[in-house]
């Protein structure tokens, strides 16, 4: 199987989301953001970073890249794609998920190890956890309180689309302590925290993030 | 104001031009007219000074620092020396990692967020220019008093800054310092160190050879950011009176300096260039006559063909821009479209700005008219040298002689308050409110960093190949004695490196120091250079390269002599790294080295307001054996955990130990006062299984070193002789301290 990694320019965490999909099982294919061509990938991880630098909005500009044209498409027919951090970020602002992401309620970039709870095991990118299963794996953004409006929360409040979860003190002050939502299909995650930085205890907190990487090999099998 | 030919030059031999506000002394100023035998154009003059600057020529520094060549250890190692924009070195299996730290203290005074982003920025790029791929930087940092008004307005931006740009370059941070002394109000310290790793062939150097071959400005586009910024921000001491002269810090951008990185790799990859050099300090004025040096010396250049931001400037200005995020490379013109194909996928404008020639000058024409025309040798390398007047200032001999009166901790509530006392002072309290504002996971190799006792990083995930790096200064010793306070600071970095089982390989230097006008800075300078020299030699350490940064001074008072060591070391495999602590009870605590009267220079003494008495004397030899101790004791596997005592002491290493994974620990010490606070060099505590004792002892008698057991690990509280304290309590103290001063 198949993963595409997306570089933009000024993404960070390429290198970190291939190892991680390469020691998950399935090979990772560097995709670059000015070619439209998939590479015959099976899914996709946006991954990290400050893609255009951030550039009048974090993944504002991305969106727009020719490469995200198939991606859009691909995903709404479907294919399994992880937006993590900037990645989120993207898929916001490409309108695949609902919501923003804001400046943490500190006003300063945070890297610390953060526990979450997996809120739905059925999506794509999370059916290797056990629902409600509490994982560490790193949190680094500086914009990464998620917003959105009263309605949009109570129907993905409603709708089980809330993928994961702060456990204790809210660390950015994102609503309702969110890390992580999906679109209705479950193909589609975008996800705050890092997994990809903690697949090896050796160089991460833990190896938790790596479910996320074995769950899609698992959903392409079934 | 008309163009300033070299012909008109000729015409008007008398004209005034304004040296002496451009930094240079009148000899200066006359020594250039010698060398070109008539006046200098303005665009000459703004070469010369800002080349001559303390800042790039080192005029100051120089007869010094030649000891570092002089009393150079013959060493394979050592790929590139001193001299290149780092030094390279061998680390096995094919690799060499090459690693500096320079300072960025006055433009973060100024201007904190931008001053230090640039600083990182400035050394990325150093290590990029040599080739290497920048895997890491650290960050030592020194403040003003943590509570005084401007160290909450320089500390956040400095903190903000060294991340802004770090984080969005997606080098992981894996240490570094903070710390607070009186004497850095006004002058904070920021050092800012990076290391890359390349493969032995992939060296690149900064020359300009094969007449024929292309200059390539590479980059963003030059704008009027930081311009002198050289020659006057780093030259002028800082006085409340009087005129200043503080042109705009330059203002970097991360994410250019990103694609900078990735394209230049690219290029790098596909052998396409013959040198290279980034502009950094003194900008394209820098660039062009060390890399025209660096090789046959001869060099043209059409500056009118640099991009620019901004329209007006003028060619003095764009000699002197310290714009940043630019390099400059030497192009083979049959590899040229390769690589301005290779600036295009990364959307990086790339301008072919001239190109090397046969002979032996650098001719820069500005829109077909001649306005430099000088040997570039003599503004890159023949800057004046200065031996300037040193004598031991009065100060050292009144403070050797002041006999310390302070009370140490001996009943068990004196023990719990002095441990608490030092867990909460703004020196040894927790700093992740600063390093939690860094990224230390991206690249996905960090094996360790803060608060760990060096930094780690895996450079080959098959065989486990990696790095270790820490910097280290007390400047509370080399203010008692600055010859053994560089070598207690090499010492410290060199043991911090083997805490983990890291084999010391190599030193780069921050040497930073009030003015090198004042004969008493000028002597701490002098005896530093002499201490670190003479401790590398004895150690077996080769120096790679360093840099100096004086005036940092506010009227009469300079701050602390404080020379940052950065030591780095290699592991063959980091899975085998011994930690800084240890996560379970049931193992025996013990001390690897003697404890003395070490008070002087401690932080228990600074707490109490003492400055007074005499620095240890380093001890080497003793250092050494301790460092191959904890190199054969990581790979027999005796250790479970291993962490260096430093300022603050068995109390801090205690500390830090038991709070890392929550494990409490009691031990028993004798003669608990002194050796509870005092700073004897040379100690390590280790935690071991209790099978283990015998090899233990083994190693350290084999070494001379002395072992003392402790105690064992286990339970919620650190008791010592007694004297419990609830780690939850611990815990408060070491924490709160940094929210409460910075929110």
């Amino acid at each position: 199987m198949k993963v595409g990694i997306v570089t933009f320019p000024g993404t960070l965490d390429d290198r970190d989301a291939s190892r991680a999909a390469e020691a998950a099982g399935t090979t990772a294919i560097s995709l670059w953001h000015k070619d439209a061509d998939l590479k015959g990938v099976d899914a996709v991880i946006l991954p990290g970073g400050f893609s255009y630098g951030d550039y009048l909005r974090c993944g504002a500009i991305s969106r727009f890249a020719p490469v995200m044209t198939e991606i859009i498409d691909a995903a709404k027919g479907g294919m399994p794609l992880l937006g993590i951090c900037n990645g989120f970020q993207v898929l916001c602002e490409a309108h695949l998920l609902p919501g923003a992401l804001t400046r943490n309620s500190e006003l300063h970039f945070l890297c610390i190890d953060q526990k979450i709870s997996i809120e739905n095991n059925k999506t794509a990118w999370t059916s290797s956890y056990t629902q409600g299963q509490e994982i560490i794996i790193p949190l680094k953004n500086g914009e990464g309180a998620f917003m959105c409006d009263d309605k949009t929360l109570a129907e993905l409040e409603g709708e089980g689309r809330i993928v994961a979860r702060y456990v204790g003190e809210n660390p950015n002050g994102s609503r309702n302590s969110i890390a992580g939502i999906t679109n209705e299909r479950g193909n589609i995650v975008g996800l705050m925290p890092h997994p990809e930085h903690a697949i090896d205890p050796l160089t991460g907190p833990t190896a938790d993030g790596l479910g996320f990487f074995t769950s899609v090999l698992n959903a392409m099998v079934k | 104001m008309a163009l300033d030919t070299v012909s008109g030059a000729l015409g008007t031999p008398d004209q005034k031009q304004p040296f002496a506000e451009l930094g240079l002394k009148p000899d200066e100023y006359a020594r250039i007219k010698e060398i070109l035998g008539r006046r200098p154009t303005s665009s000459e003059l703004a070469m010369y000074s800002v080349m001559w600057s303390e800042h790039c020529s080192y005029k100051s520094s120089k007869v010094h620092l030649k000891q570092f060549g002089d009393k150079a250890v013959k060493t394979d190692a050592l790929l590139v020396g001193i001299g290149e924009n780092a030094g390279v070195v061998d680390v096995g299996q094919g690799y060499a990692v090459t690693f500096k730290i320079e300072s960025h203290n006055h433009p973060s005074f100024i201007e904190p967020y931008q001053g230090a982003a640039t600083g990182v920025g400035g050394i990325v790029r150093d290590i990029l220019t040599m080739g290497a791929r920048p895997i890491a930087v650290m960050d030592p940092l020194r403040f003003g008093p943590a509570d005084a008004p401007d160290t909450r307005r320089v500390l956040p931006g400095i903190v903000a800054g060294v991340g802004g740009y770090g984080n969005c370059l997606g080098l992981p941070n894996i240490g570094g310092e903070v710390v607070f002394d009186e004497t850095y109000i006004g002058n904070p310290l920021v050092n800012a160190l990076c290391v890359g790793v390349m493969k032995h062939s992939d060296i690149k150097l900064a020359k300009a050879a094969g007449a024929g071959n292309l200059v390539v400005l590479y980059g963003a586009k030059t704008g009027g950011d930081g311009i002198g910024g050289v020659s006057v921000l780093a030259s002028e001491t800082f006085d409340t009176k009087g005129s200043t002269k503080r042109p705009a810090v330059q203002v970097g951008d991360p994410f250019v300096e990103k694609v900078l990185i990735e394209c230049s790799l690219e290029i790098f990859a596909e052998d396409l260039v013959i040198g290279i050099q980034d502009l950094g300090g003194a900008g394209l004025s820098c660039a062009t006559s060390e890399l025209a040096s660096g090789g046959s010396g001869g060099m043209k250049v059409e500056l009118d063909r640099v991009p620019l931001r901004d329209a007006s400037l003028s060619p003095e200005e764009i000699l002197m821009s310290e714009s940043q995020e630019r390099m400059c490379a030497i192009v083979e013109p049959s590899k040229i479209a390769r690589f301005l194909e290779i600036c295009e996928k990364w959307d990086v404008t790339a301008t072919v700005i001239g190109e090397v020639t046969d002979g032996n000058r650098l001719e820069i024409t500005w829109h077909s008219e001649l306005i430099v025309d000088v040997p570039p040798r003599t503004v890159a390398h023949d800057g004046p040298v200065y031996n300037r007047p040193l004598a031991k200032p009065d100060y050292v001999d009144r403070v050797n002689a002041e006999v310390l009166n302070i009370s140490l901790p001996e009943t068990t509530d004196q023990i719990i308050a002095a441990v608490l006392k030092l867990a909460a002072a703004p020196n040894l309290a927790d700093k992740s409110w600063v390093t939690s504002q860094y990224d230390r996971y991206v690249q996905g190799n960090t094996i360790q960093s803060q608060p760990d006792d060096s930094g780690m990083v895996r450079i080959d995930a098959q065989t486990h190949l990696g790095v270790a790096i820490a910097t280290d200064a007390n400047a509370n010793w080399s203010y008692l004695n600055p010859y053994e306070g560089a070598k207690l600071a090499l010492a410290e970095a060199a043991r911090n490196i083997a805490t983990a089982g890291a084999k010391p390989l190599a030193v780069t230097n921050c040497l930073n120091f009030g003015s090198p006008e004042d004969p008493g800075v000028m002597w701490q300078f002098a005896e530093t250079v002499r201490g670190l020299a003479d401790g590398c030699l004895e150690m077996g350490l080769p120096v790679t390269g360093g840099n100096v940064s004086f005036y940092n001074q506010t009227g009469s008072v300079a701050i602390l002599p404080t020379p940052v060591i950065g030591v780095l070391g290699v592991i063959d495999d980091v899975r085998t790294r011994t930690p800084m602590s240890f996560d379970q009870a049931g193992l025996d605590l013990y001390l690897l080295g003697e404890s003395a009267n070490d008070l002087a220079g401690s932080e228990w003494a600074y707490l109490h307001g003492q400055r007074g008495g005499n620095s240890p004397i380093a001890d080497l030899q003793r250092e050494m054996r301790l460092i191959e101790l904890l190199v054969a004791g990581r790979v027999e596997k005796i250790f479970t955990a291993a962490h260096d005592l430093s300022q603050g002491g068995l109390s801090a290493t205690l500390t830090e130990m038991v709070l890392r994974h929550n494990i409490g620990a009691q031990v028993q010490i004798e003669n608990i006062g002194i050796t509870l606070v005092g700073e004897t060099p040379g100690r390590v505590v280790v935690a071991i299984d209790p099978s283990k004792a015998k090899a233990l002892t083994e190693l350290a008698s084999k070494r001379q070193i002395v072992l003392t057991k402790l105690g064992t690990t286990g339970g919620g509280a650190l008791v010592i002789n007694g004297a419990s304290i609830p780690l939850t309590q611990l815990r408060k103290a070491w924490t709160e301290t940094f929210p409460k001063l910075f929110g």
